[in-house]
């Protein structure tokens, strides 16, 4: 139970740092600490509190919050290897270890190298993904998982249209989040000023690659929509009795709801900072949220029913 | 059979090639320099002529938006500064045009100056707003305020640089290699702060003052296509033609966006 509640505070403090980086490029303060592990040469962890100003305040919090968010996944990962009995589950531990050093690194690199567009892209699509590994092993260490969801000595029932569904699903709104980070890199936030329209019209008059980058994410919104109104629908319409799909597939509907309300508060408010920023995390949570009903959805692909949590985690 | 590569050879070659590179590097810059100082100057001052003239504004002149320094304490206790991105002066003139012949000097070479050209950050803004540098002549960039800058230099053709200023009065020094009009200056700290370089391989450039007026001294004959830069409110061109010891006048007007 401890080690589940760890994973949970682990994936949380993730999504708080998806928060703050999200700042950091809301705020255009990814350069304003030039230098990289340290930070205008002292040693990251001694910058006095007093200089974290202007650009500072968001691009160093960021780092203090990255290190603390690496230190937990290097005690996750270690609790894991000592204690969790699946080798599957051990193994997520170490590859979202893997998983966070590459996403400081790339974060370092994006800073010396002056934010090259591929690098930073990758930072923010690794975020999303660092996120997903730490929820997986929440998840994956939760008492409703080790006991597969089974109530009353029933056997899980296989479902192979959500199975497929849930997986296209989040496989797009992974997508989608990409789109978005590209657009936000290639500063195209605001290639279309208007919303719902594009320039007053459906389709936007006229192109740029800013436009196309930003239509992109706008068309991607839509498929997006459609796939999680279809997975949802397919719960609430065949599994009504089962919590453990219905719960996600309710998150999900009220999440995509404020991420498409956040979306177009980002463009009307002229990319307020926290809108902004608000708009990158709950991204994140909709791809967990979906990330979690598919993989409940795919239960029986995992590891058997074990009676007791205890003995699991 | 091949024989494996050992470490030792490849960090060898790796490290020959590195210090082959940065000495290369250097010896080019240095000879670069010696070249520029070894340019005598081409212009005769017995039949060189001027450009001079005013740019103007016209339309309503808008407010200028005070900046909100809170983000830094410090800065914030500078007092209330306002953008510079349009100035106009009592009458009319336009502060901070950046004018410079743009074509008509052919392949001819000036020498360019040792001295450096001074930035300075001066109560969390760039002092000058505006300025020229020729291409080779180092820019030296200091702090006169007691917090944390960036300077962030944003070229096109030019080498991108960022670097920290923690401590003031320590010079950071740059050089820009190409011509280039014009190279945005910015702080990521402070993000009202900004600056525009104009890079050039010739003398002939000057920088509005408040009351609009420019003069390009020192120009051999010859016929010049003159570009007025604004940072707002784009550029304009004008060709002009001296003759020997001519003082011509042309005016650009700017109007409001």
């Amino acid at each position: 139970m401890l080690l589940h509640l760890f994973a949970a505070l682990v994936a949380v403090s993730t999504a708080i740092l998806i928060f703050a980086g999200g700042l950091v490029t809301s705020t255009g303060s990814g350069l304003s600490v030039p230098d990289w592990p340290n930070t205008y040469g002292w040693f990251m962890f001694s910058f006095p509190l007093d200089k974290m100003v202007g650009g500072i305040f968001y691009e160093h919090s960021h780092r203090l919050i990255a290190s603390t968010v690496g230190f937990l996944i290097v005690v996750l990962a270690l609790w894991l290897w000592r204690a969790e009995p699946r080798a599957w589950v051990r193994r997520l531990g170490y590859i979202a270890l893997a998983a966070v050093i590459t996403q400081g690194i790339l974060g370092g690199i994006t800073v010396l190298w002056l934010l090259p567009k591929p690098i930073s892209i990758s930072h923010a699509g690794l975020a999303q993904l660092v996120f997903c590994l730490t929820a997986t092993i929440a998840l994956a260490t939760s008492r409703g998982w080790c006991q597969a969801y089974v109530r009353g000595g029933a056997t899980l029932r296989d479902d192979r249209v959500l199975r497929q569904i849930a997986i296209a699903t989040t496989a797009v709104i992974y997508a989608q989040i990409i789109a978005g980070a590209t657009m936000r890199h290639n500063q195209a936030g605001l290639a279309i000023p208007d919303f719902p329209l594009a320039f007053g019209q459906l389709i936007p008059p006229l192109w740029d690659l800013k436009i196309a980058f930003h239509f992109a994410h706008r068309v991607g919104a839509l498929i997006v929509t459609a796939l999680v109104l279809a997975t949802t629908g397919h719960v609430f319409l065949h599994h009504r009795g089962r919590p453990e799909l219905t719960r996600p597939g309710a998150l999900l509907l009220v999440l995509l709801t404020a991420q498409i309300t956040l979306g177009a508060l980002a463009v009307l408010s002229g990319l307020d900072h926290i809108v902004n920023s608000l708009h990158v995390v709950t991204g994140g949570l909709v791809l967990v949220t979906s990330l979690v009903l598919t993989l409940r959805a795919n239960r029986m692909y995992f590891d058997a029913p074990r009676a007791s949590w205890r003995e699991a985690a | 059979m091949v024989r494996p590569f050992k470490k030792s050879t490849a960090a060898a070659v790796l490290a020959l090639a590195l210090g082959v590179s940065a000495c290369g590097s250097t010896q080019q810059e240095a000879a670069r320099a010696a070249d520029a100082a070894a340019v005598t100057d081409p212009v005769d001052p017995a039949t060189a002529g001027s450009v001079t003239g005013r740019i103007s504004f016209e339309g309503a002149v808008p407010r200028p938006t005070p900046i909100k320094m809170a983000s830094d304490p410090i800065c914030e206790k500078q007092g209330a500064a306002v953008t510079e991105t349009i100035v106009v002066g009592a009458d009319g003139g336009l502060k901070n045009v950046f004018v410079y012949v743009k074509d008509g000097l052919g392949n001819v070479r000036f020498p360019v100056p040792a001295a450096p050209v001074v930035l300075d950050q001066k109560g969390c803004r760039y002092v000058p707003h505006v300025f020229g540098v020729r291409a080779g002549q180092p820019i030296e960039i200091i702090s006169s305020d007691p917090t944390l800058h960036n300077i962030h230099a944003i070229p096109q053709a030019n080498r991108e640089f960022n670097t920290g200023q923690p401590v003031p009065g320590v010079p950071h020094r740059h050089t820009f290699s190409t011509n280039e009009v014009m190279v945005p200056f910015t702080c990521d700290v402070h993000r009202w702060m900004s600056a525009y370089v104009g890079v050039l391989d010739h003398p002939f450039y000057s920088v509005t003052s408040e009351a609009g007026d420019f003069e390009l001294r020192g120009l051999p004959p010859g016929t010049y296509t003159i570009e007025a830069w604004h940072e707002k409110l784009g550029t304009q061109t004008q060709t002009v033609t001296i003759a020997g010891k001519e003082a011509r006048t042309v005016q650009f007007s700017f109007k409001a966006t």
